[in-house]
This record gives structure tokens, C-alpha cells and sequence, in this order.
């Protein structure tokens, strides 16, 4: 518990920094912050909402300190302000809207290279040097190195373009009406398709070389020749002595690696024009909606966050020495 | 140092790397030389297809692509090895310091490390380029060297803690040694094989991440680079109508190059571990890569 009220305060401080930057960047800026950041408002937004997302933001007649204060009121009460470019939506609205698509793309294609990933790596150490290690983990290391900008891009090329098997933009077919219906779920698929396993393919090596890594240290271990020496079967002792102890730094990846295929999203949305975040976030860069920007900033944050709390959880779940500290 | 860079040459696989990144610097240098075409006319028509006269096609506006993707590879080496060196500068000197002083010293720097590891990365370039505006080559490196040291502080710490604890670094001290000198000349060549890892790895996420802002609309339009060439090709719907060239050549140079900068620090880990020869896959790397927030992409 100790262990975990810890890792809570840590991320409540990060939390804070991260707001921190939003309410810094502006007013550091050469030229009037307000001016900045309301550049665009004024044409779009009536006076008083103008007035109330200056409010949100701190900007108001008094030192820094207290503009602070009054700025992270609004973040903790998780008022983002209004969105400039999506004008009678707030921030949050937006976000709202767009952040289960994100979180889908970025779940599954998480989950999918996990499983892949490690199960591949747990074959690969177990017969270390072997054909499939010698080909599987250059291959790992090499799909490391491509941006996913260009997977992306030439997953569309190939698929949606050139042989359009799958559609190059949206979430769904618009004239499908959503409801529980199987049309609209294989609309769904179908659109996602491409954007999850663009995602999935980016993260999947990393899955490998954590998992055998950490299996090749652990092969070594006493314990393992011991069960060898007591006549356990290959699988038993592959899954339930060594890959159940190897876990745990893939576990520690998988919540970086989440926080990081946010990131990814960003890139792949804009490729797929799928309506996540990421092309949300490109939409407002267009329109250099400020309020907008900043507030994905925070909620990326609070993803990341999130899934290293889960990690910690998850960790403190499999290693029974974290449970007394 | 010498000696270090003709072990490294020895080795197939820096070798081949060298040769890589060497012919993309060259490229870079000779840029105006080796450009079949001025990357500011019009000298072919839109969106026309590769031949022998344009070897990589032409853009909407009729500029040669081929010419385009030469002059980028300037920008992008640029900003490349600017940010690289600012990453692995501010990396070094903030793992180094925490793990040489240790105390309170590591405790604070050790805060913000793990801070800047958690806040994603993308995310905060995002707002400050949108912030500073008309963002060109060099504000964009800035933004990448300030914001990407975390991993290299993280790994160079750790490597300083455990170099820390050498007798020759106890003899250094009770021999009243001042600490920069311990640490310029005791610490630091020791550290050259991760030094020299980061910077490489920077470089390669330096790149990767330009052509990512600059795609995704926060770059300098008027710049030629790789990253704007994708993003003029995806606001022109290249992919779409077909003209799949115009994106081709930026992505393949960015692949190339990233493979170049791979297969030298895969090199560089073999050299500095011994142990590992045998091995296929190098522990660093291995290492770099179970941590996802490393160089190879996962920063994102």
C-alpha cells in the first residue's frame, strides 16, 4: 500500500508539472500572452465566452502566483476551457468525443502486440540461437528503427489506395446510423483495421526483445535446472516457472509503451484521417486552437499516468516482495 | 580514440552503417551540386510520374522530387545531430551529476527525470511549437533537445552508480582529486560507449520526430525537408491521386538513413560488451529497447 500511496503522490507532482508547462508557455512567449493565446478567439468566440476561457486560463488582473492558483483550480476541476476551432464545444467536449476512438485504436493494438510480442519472445529464448531467434529478433530490432509515420503511410498506400480492401478515412461509414447493430460493428472493424495493426506491428518487437531478454536472464536460474532435474515438462516449465517470472519488466514496457503508442495515435489518426485525438489535436493545430492543444496535452498526460498506475498495480499484483514495503 | 574508431570500422555492421550515414553527410554537403534540378521552379509537370528525367517523379507544383529529397537531407542532418548532440549533452551532464554526487542532488535530478519520462513527450513538442509559432529547423531541434534527455539521464545515471563504487574512483578521491576532474577524466571515458549510444539513438528520434511535427502541420512550410515534403504531399493528397513518389523518396530516406544510425549502434554495444559477441542481438539494445521510452521510436 506504502508502495502505492507513493507512486499516487509522484504522479499527482508530474501531473502538476505537466500543468505547469501549459500555464508557463504562454505567458513565457515574447508579446502578450493573451494576445497569444486568444489570437484566433476573438474572431469565432463571443465576448463573455472570451472572457470566461481568460478566467480558465489565469489571465486575470492579478501576480503570477494567483493566476496559478486560479489556473490549476480550473485543471483539477477538469475545466479545459472552449475549444476555438470547434466553437460552441468546450475542450473537454471535444476531447470527450474523440478519446474513446483513440483509447480503442490504442488498447487493442496495445493488447494485440503484447500477446504477439511476448508469446514470440518466450519462443525465441527458449531455444535461443535457433532459427526463429536468429530471424525473429533482427527482424524485432529493424521494425524498431521505422518511424511510424512511414508504416502508416505505406499501410494506406497498399491497402486503402492501391488495393482498396479497406476505407482511408473515418470511423465508421456515415450513412450507417451507430446502434448495437452487426453493420455498424463490422463498420467499425473495418475502418479500425488498418490504424491497429499499423499500431500493433509498431510496438510488437519492443514486446519481443523485453520478453526474451528478460526470459535468457531467467533460464539461467537455479530454480529452472532444478525443475528440469525434477522431470517437468518442457511447456510447464517454459509458461509456468520462466515466463510467468520474466513478466514482470514486460509489464513495467507495456505502461511506457501504452503512454508512448498515444503518441504513435497522434501520427496514424492523421495518415487514416480516423476521428481520435490525434486528428482532433491536427485539426486544432491547423486552426492553432490553443485551448485545444493545451488540453491534450493534459489528457495524454493523464493516459500515461494512468497506465503507470496500472502497471504498479499490476506489478505489485505478480511480485508478492512489493505487497509488504 | 583512434584505436576506438578502427575497431569500430573492423566491425561488418559499422562499417555498413558508416557507410550509410557517411553518404547521406556527403549528400548533404554537396547538396546544391548533386541536385539534378532547382527545388524552386517549376520543372516538370504536376504530379508527374518517376522516368529517366525525374528519377522520383515530380510534386503538384512541378518541383523534382529527387532535388527536394537532396536539399531536405540538409535540414534534416541538421536538426538531426543538433538535437542528437543537445539530447546527449543535457543527458550526460544530468545522469552524471546525479549519480557522481548522489544525496539529495540525485534525489532532486532523479525527480525530474522520472518526470520528463512520464509526461509524453510528442505531446509537450506539440504545444510549444504551436506556442513559438513559425517554427523553423532550429527552434524545432531546441524544442527536441529540451524535452528528450530523460532516457539517456536515466541510463547514464545508472551506469555513473555503478562506476561510482570502483576502487580507481575511491583512490581518485582519497588522492583529494577535485570532482570535475574524477568526472572528466575518470567518469566520462568510461561512460563513452553509452554516451556514444545516446547520441546515435538521439540523432535517429531527432529525425524521426522532426519529420513527425513537421507532418503533422507545426514545421516551417518554406523549409525543404523531409518532414515537409510529407506534409505539402498529405495536404496535396499525393497517396490519393495516385503520385505515391512524392511520399516514396522523404520515406525511404528516412528509413535508410534510420537503418544506418541502427546498424552503427548495434556495432558500438558489441564493441563496448565483449560478452556479447556471440550474441545476435546486443544487451544494450536490448536494454535500450525493454524500456519503450529509448531512442528507437518509442519516445513518441
Amino acid at each position: 500500500m506504502a508502495f502505492l500511496l507513493r507512486r499516487v503522490g509522484f504522479y499527482v507532482a508530474a501531473f502538476i508539472v505537466a500543468a505547469t508547462f501549459n500555464f508557463l508557455i504562454p505567458r513565457l512567449m515574447p508579446g502578450n500572452p493573451v494576445d497569444i493565446m486568444f489570437a484566433q478567439a476573438g474572431g469565432t468566440l463571443p465576448p463573455e465566452a472570451l472572457a470566461a476561457l481568460k478566467e480558465t486560463f489565469g489571465f486575470i488582473d492579478q501576480p503570477w502566483p494567483a493566476q496559478f492558483v486560479t489556473y490549476l483550480k480550473s485543471v483539477f476541476t477538469w475545466d479545459l476551457g472552449l475549444s476555438v476551432k470547434f466553437h460552441p464545444l468546450t475542450v473537454n467536449e471535444v476531447l470527450l468525443r474523440a478519446l474513446p476512438w483513440t483509447l480503442m485504436l490504442v488498447l487493442t493494438s496495445s493488447l494485440i502486440a503484447f500477446a504477439i510480442g511476448s508469446l514470440a519472445g518466450i519462443l525465441a529464448a527458449w531455444r535461443r540461437g535457433g532459427s526463429f531467434d536468429s530471424i525473429g529478433a533482427p527482424i524485432a530490432l529493424m521494425m524498431q528503427a521505422m518511424p511510424p509515420l512511414v508504416t502508416s503511410l505505406l499501410a494506406l498506400f497498399l491497402f486503402a489506395i492501391y488495393w482498396p480492401v479497406f476505407p482511408t478515412g473515418y470511423a465508421y461509414e456515415p450513412e450507417i446510423d451507430p446502434g448495437f447493430t452487426l453493420e455498424f460493428f463490422c463498420s467499425i472493424f473495418k475502418h479500425a483495421f488498418l490504424p491497429i495493426v499499423t499500431m500493433a506491428l509498431a510496438q510488437v518487437g519492443g514486446y519481443l526483445i523485453t520478453m526474451r531478454n528478460s526470459m535468457i536472464n531467467l533460464l539461467g536460474e537455479d530454480y529452472i535446472v532444478l525443475g528440469t532435474a525434477k522431470g517437468l515438462s518442457d511447456s510447464r516449465l517454459r509458461m509456468a516457472y520462466a515466463a510467468r517470472n520474466a513478466l514482470l519488466p514486460t509489464v513495467t514496457s507495456f505502461a511506457m509503451t501504452l503512454g508512448a503508442s498515444f503518441g504513435g495515435a497522434l501520427v496514424t489518426e492523421v495518415v487514416f484521417n480516423y476521428p481520435g485525438l490525434g486528428y482532433t489535436l491536427f485539426q486544432g493545430i491547423t486552426a492553432r486552437d490553443y485551448p485545444l492543444i493545451q488540453g491534450q496535452l493534459l489528457i495524454m498526460t493523464l493516459a500515461m499516468l494512468t497506465a503507470n498506475f496500472i502497471a504498479d498495480v499490476l506489478y505489485v499484483a505478480l511480485d508478492p516482495r512489493l505487497r509488504k514495503g | 580514440m583512434r584505436g576506438l574508431l578502427k575497431t569500430l570500422l573492423a566491425n561488418r555492421k559499422a562499417a555498413i552503417g558508416a557507410a550509410i550515414v557517411a553518404l547521406f553527410i556527403l549528400v548533404a554537403l554537396a547538396a546544391p551540386l548533386v541536385a539534378p534540378f532547382d527545388i524552386n521552379q517549376r520543372v516538370a509537370s504536376p504530379h508527374e510520374a518517376p522516368s529517366a528525367e525525374h528519377v522520383m517523379g515530380a510534386t503538384r507544383m512541378g518541383r523534382d522530387v529527387l532535388s527536394q529529397t537532396i536539399h531536405g537531407t540538409q535540414t534534416s542532418l541538421i536538426v538531426g545531430f543538433a538535437a542528437g548532440l543537445l539530447v546527449t549533452v543535457l543527458g550526460t551532464a544530468i545522469g552524471v551529476t546525479a549519480g557522481y554526487f548522489g544525496g539529495k542532488v540525485d534525489e532532486v535530478l532523479n525527480l525530474f527525470t522520472n518526470i520528463s519520462l512520464v509526461i509524453p513527450n510528442l505531446p509537450l513538442m506539440l504545444v510549444l511549437a504551436a506556442f513559438i509559432g513559425q517554427t523553423g529547423p532550429f527552434v524545432i531541434a531546441l524544442i527536441i533537445g529540451l524535452t528528450s534527455w530523460g532516457w539517456g539521464a536515466r541510463v547514464t545515471r545508472a551506469q555513473t552508480l555503478s562506476l561510482r563504487q570502483r576502487d580507481y574512483i575511491l583512490a581518485a578521491e582519497m588522492l583529494g582529486e577535485p570532482a570535475w576532474r574524477i568526472i572528466t577524466f575518470e567518469l566520462l571515458p568510461n561512460l563513452i560507449s553509452i554516451i556514444g549510444f545516446n547520441f546515435i539513438g538521439s540523432v535517429l528520434y531527432s529525425v524521426i520526430t522532426e519529420a513527425t511535427m513537421e507532418f503533422l502541420g507545426l514545421g516551417d512550410p518554406m523549409v525543404v525537408s523531409w518532414g515537409t515534403m510529407l506534409y505539402h504531399a498529405q495536404s496535396t493528397s499525393a497517396l490519393q491521386v495516385g503520385a505515391w513518389w512524392e511520399m516514396a523518396a522523404p520515406c525511404l530516406a528516412l528509413v535508410i538513413f534510420g537503418s544506418g544510425l541502427s546498424l552503427i549502434n548495434f556495432a558500438v554495444d558489441e564493441i563496448a560488451n565483449p560478452r556479447l559477441r556471440t550474441l545476435r542481438v546486443p544487451a544494450k539494445v536490448l536494454a535500450a529497447l525493454t524500456n519503450p521510452t529509448s531512442n528507437q521510436g518509442g519516445r513518441a
